[in-house]
């Protein structure tokens, strides 16, 4: 069992969350209630790495993060390091690989709410702020639940990408997922297969506790 | 939609499961041949040989997947032992032969700083150490993964005659194969890497990367066995065939592989 490759995983996948909550909250609940031109555009700039392959995606992302690529110089140049075979570097393709994964189900859930809803608690002297954290937050709730699970559950599992830009280092971007291709590779099944386990308990076990949280929220309200 | 997706996967599974007889002679080729092995086929293709099927990979997948039963009926692997082994298991129909020994060059983006001497080929793994304990940023050092890549065990050796090894691990980034290695070796964040040679050989690397070859007591010998399995049909038997002859070696020998010495072929049971 490698641990590092495990800590790194649930790093990995623990910081993608953090930071794509609040982006998949404001990003969803905005593409759910305006109406803007350009809306159409946007959510299949969203959708795209959905539909696009991981070691494609890793590939574009590997371009722009060169230190010769326009955003890798502006990176380099405000942080004064480089994004390819870094911790920062990986992180950040996760966070665009799972940005559907975050945006979808929260604006799935804004969309069901009905507008005159929000218009009654207006009318009742809420702000909009009151209206987001009262009214709106536990009537999205299951769907940032899901936006949560799969977005943790999709970055334990990411390979291409992570094996495009992370170069394999360990402790820093030897995930977990490359640490079992690694152990396939050396032929030690044994080795593979205890952090393919390892692997899908962290998976399910997250999923299970989530699911858990909203199927309880859900019955209580029932 | 359905019927269309039938027929369609029916066709596939047909194709798939053809008589290896009937067309062209499908292949399992270790990464450090890339750019070698377009040339072998072009001039086989050009004497009138079958077609040819490429599928280029890290020898160690190849090894898996003949075992597992995957359709190849050649496999040049990049080492000795992926072929042995198979062997062993009754997934080849004999030992096979080496086709060719390689060697391990140190390669750089062009103009990354000078560039090693034959004589202290690693002079840049030296300097990118000193650079990163000096604070002055972290260039890597890729290499293929010594895990189970053969020229990523060729190179950890070569660091660890140099001493290096230790001192390089902050530096170090890993290609799952060679072909990999030389990608990441060539990136903006790096000072260089030790991949194949036959890689820095390659047309394609041309104006963009300078190389040095490192000497071949650095390591030990890269010997790289090809065979086939029990029913290769007779493209595959003929592209065999032709792969040992003198016109083979020659081309081999232009994208920096060695002859073979002439060595017994171990005995089965090895």
């Amino acid at each position: 069992m490698e641990w590092t490759a495990l800590s790194v995983s649930l790093r990995l996948a623990g910081l993608t969350c953090l930071l794509l909550l609040p982006a998949g909250l404001w990003l969803g609940r905005a593409l759910a209630l305006s109406r803007f031109r350009g809306r159409a555009l946007c959510e299949a700039l969203v959708a795209l790495p959905l539909v696009m392959p991981p070691t494609v995606l890793g590939f574009y992302l590997m371009q722009a993060f060169g230190e010769q690529a326009p955003f890798g110089a502006a990176w380099q140049s405000l942080t004064g390091g480089g994004l390819n075979f870094t911790f920062t570097g990986i992180l950040l393709a996760s966070l665009v690989a799972n940005l559907p994964f975050a945006v979808q189900p929260i604006q799935r859930a804004f969309e069901t709410i009905p507008p005159n809803l929000r218009e009654a608690a207006w009318c009742s002297g809420l702000s909009p702020a009151q209206t987001l954290l009262r009214i709106e937050l536990p009537l999205v709730w299951p769907g940032l639940v899901s936006a949560l699970a799969l977005t943790f559950a999709h970055t334990l599992g990411e390979f291409g990408v992570i094996l495009m830009v992370g170069g394999a280092i360990d402790g820093e971007t030897r995930t977990l997922a490359i640490a079992i291709y690694d152990r396939v590779q050396a032929f030690d099944e044994s080795g593979a297969a205890v952090m393919s386990a390892m692997l899908l308990l962290v998976s399910f076990l997250t999923i299970g506790v989530v699911y858990g949280l909203a199927g309880r929220r859900r019955w209580r309200r029932g | 939609m359905t019927a269309v997706l039938r027929l369609a996967l029916a066709a596939w599974l047909l194709a798939s499961a053809a008589p290896a007889l009937a067309g062209p002679a499908t292949v399992a080729v270790a990464s450090s041949l890339q750019f070698a092995f377009p040339a072998l086929v072009e001039r086989f293709r050009a004497q009138g040989g079958a077609p040819v099927r490429v599928n280029y990979g890290a020898s160690g997948n190849f090894r898996r997947q003949i075992a597992q039963g995957a359709p190849f009926e050649l496999f040049l692997s990049a080492d000795e032992q992926s072929v042995l082994a198979l062997h062993q298991a009754g997934h080849l129909a004999d030992t096979g032969v080496v086709y060719a020994v390689g060697r391990l060059a140190w390669i750089q983006p062009a103009g990354r700083g000078a560039l090693p001497s034959e004589s202290a080929p690693l002079a840049a793994v030296e300097a990118a150490i000193a650079d990163h304990r000096a604070g002055e940023g972290r260039p890597r050092v890729a290499l293929a993964n010594p895990e189970h890549a053969p020229y990523g065990i060729a190179a950890r050796q070569a660091l660890e005659q140099a001493g290096l090894w230790a001192a390089s691990a902050p530096l170090r980034v890993m290609g799952e194969n060679v072909s990999q290695a030389a990608r990441f070796a060539l990136a903006d964040e790096a000072r260089g890497g030790l991949v194949a040679y036959s890689l820095a050989l390659a047309p394609a690397l041309g104006e963009r990367a300078e190389h040095v070859l490192i000497p071949a007591d650095r390591h030990a010998p890269l010997r790289q066995r090809m065979a086939l399995v029990p029913d290769a049909g007779e493209a595959a038997r003929a592209l065999y065939a032709w792969l040992q002859g003198e016109e083979a070696r020659a081309i081999l020998a232009r994208f920096g592989f060695q002859p073979p010495s002439p060595s017994p072929t171990p005995a089965s049971g090895a």
